[in-house]
């Protein structure tokens, strides 16, 4: 038997829940609104601005000469390749770096100024190494998110409870068991959260390197629409990046929760 | 007699970037096969320190402990340690699974120590639906079914309630007793370190020296709450709370 105290408890947190979802949503739909009332009043240049009508029918045009979806999966495609090199790297580098750690503190100056380091100044260099092509794409984002990854996974690594690697070191474990017993399994939800800064920094990462070379793609179409002065299809691509990044969101949250159980 | 370990003028010494702490000043211990072996002393006397370097977790300073290499221990840390992300079984299964001695004949037998222990309904549960008490009883049998020749006990009873502590400290007192193992436990409470060991060793303030030790003569077949009310005991009680407190 549910009591009435907690049906109204229940029913608060679902109304709760409930306004934000709307109010979310309101602002998303204000503020199109706004915009696409203000450039039907001619208040603001829809030449430079736009307007979501435009952008609309500018991303069906897109879709209608599939143009849209070849730029899409080239992208995603990118990104996907960065995003599973780039753990992979970022795993395997912290955890020979937790195996390893006079090799962990002789290196961790270096990580720290090549993570500050800004990588779209290594374009030109990347891109006369490796040529103007995919691979030049994909090293970018590599830099950017493998060189966050090894740091936060490494962190994370290093601030394992000491009393669980003691308790190992009682059970005669060797390093490889201590790393794959408790410093692996204890750092879970941080390993996750890596994984999450990951996919967003090979979207920087994959955009940044497509408007430095690429022929396809969603950062190159903004890239030639600013161009050829086409400012609708500009912002298409933005609002393609984000209808991208929102993707991604969704889909990493829900891996996250499969992950979790 | 059966010597299965001894150590032998024993100094540890902490380092730190500040200082060095003086902990153990030549401390002489032999443990003969089947000997149950208390430690108290006053807190930071380095009573875990000891159980430490007879693991073989820290260095000692200088002397030795001199045992043969096929001697194992099963160490239960004075600090909880369940793996949050565990189950309760698994962690029992946790040592056996590193020495590779895992075998589901062995899973039985930790089922069975959990169903006895109280912990029956917990078996697929995590560390932190438990109680401090039955976290210890779980890390417990973790060291328990290692088997191991010596088991090393840091305050292991220290969260458990009055009753519980007498029965699962005499039970484990049987188990061992049936196969001949040996024990040595650091404990705050006098009457358990009495009631369970045939030898006790008092330290003294760090740097800690053995004060006296204690050979424990009581009647092995009475039942815990029995043996505690006997007048012997309370002779050795006070012999050996008279120097605790001696300075
Ligand atoms: N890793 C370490 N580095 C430096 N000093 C240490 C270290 N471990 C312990 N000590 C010091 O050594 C002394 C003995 O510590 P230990 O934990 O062995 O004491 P204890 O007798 O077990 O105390 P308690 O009864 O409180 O558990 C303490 O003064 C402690 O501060
Ligand atoms: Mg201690």
């Amino acid at each position: 038997m549910i009591s009435n105290e907690r049906k109204e408890y229940l029913k608060r947190i679902k109304r709760n829940k409930r306004i934000i979802l709307i109010s979310q949503i309101s602002i998303i739909v204000l503020f199109l609104g706004i915009w696409e009332l203000l450039s039907r009043l001619n208040m603001i240049d829809t030449f430079l601005l736009s307007s979501p009508t435009k952008v609309f029918n500018t991303i069906i045009d897109l879709a209608k000469s599939n143009n849209l979806f070849n730029h899409l999966f080239t992208t995603l495609k990118e990104i996907l390749i960065s995003f599973i090199l780039g753990n992979i790297i970022g795993f395997t580098i912290s955890s020979i770096l937790y195996l390893f750690k006079t090799l962990s503190k002789i290196l961790d100056p270096y990580l720290t100024i090549l993570n500050s380091l800004p990588k779209v100044a290594l374009g030109p260099l990347i891109i006369i190494v490796s040529g103007a092509n995919t691979k030049s794409i994909i090293i970018m984002a590599l830099l950017i998110s493998s060189i966050i990854s090894i740091l936060n996974i490494n962190t994370a690594f290093k601030s394992t409870d000491e009393n669980r690697i003691k308790l190992l070191k009682t059970m005669n474990a060797s390093k490889l068991q201590i790393l794959f017993h408790v410093v692996i399994p204890s750092n879970y939800s941080q390993i996750v959260d890596s994984f999450k800064v990951n996919i967003s920094m090979c979207f920087v990462g994959v955009i940044m390197g497509e408007f430095l070379v690429s022929k396809e793609g969603v950062g190159y179409l903004i890239n030639y629409g600013s161009q050829v002065f086409n400012m609708n299809l500009v912002i298409s691509g933005i609002f393609i990046l984000i209808i991208l990044t929102i993707g991604l969101y969704l889909l990493i949250s829900f891996l996250e929760r499969k992950i979790k159980k | 007699m059966n010597n299965i370990l001894e150590i032998k003028n024993l100094y540890k010494n902490y380092q730190t970037i500040d200082e060095e702490v003086k902990v153990l000043d030549n401390i002489n211990i032999k443990v003969n096969k089947g000997d149950f072996l208390g430690i108290v002393g006053p807190s930071g006397a380095g009573k875990s320190t000891l159980l430490s370097i007879i693991s073989g977790l820290e260095k000692p300073s200088s002397g030795y402990i001199v045992k043969d290499d096929d001697i194992t221990f099963a160490y239960m840390l004075q600090t909880d340690t369940l793996m949050p992300y565990l189950t309760i079984l698994d962690n029992c299964l946790l040592g056996l699974k590193i020495n590779k001695k895992y075998s589901k004949e062995k899973e039985l037998e930790v089922i069975k120590l959990l169903t006895k222990y109280g912990l029956k309904d917990y078996i697929n549960k995590y560390p932190s639906d438990l109680s401090g008490g039955q976290k210890q009883r779980a890390s417990l049998i973790r060291a328990l079914c290692l088997s191991p020749d010596i088991l090393l006990l840091d305050e292991p009873f220290s969260a458990l309630d009055y009753q519980n502590r007498l029965n699962i400290s005499n039970d484990i007192k049987d188990i061992l007793k049936k196969e001949n193992k040996s024990m040595i436990i650091v404990t705050h409470d006098l009457s358990e370190a009495i009631s369970l060991c045939s030898k006790v060793i008092v330290l003294s303030n760090k740097p800690s020296k053995i004060k006296s030790i204690y050979r424990i003569d009581l009647d092995q077949d009475k039942d815990p709450i029995n043996n505690r009310m006997s007048d012997e005991f309370m002779k050795y009680y006070k012999m050996i709370w008279r120097d605790l407190n001696d300075k």
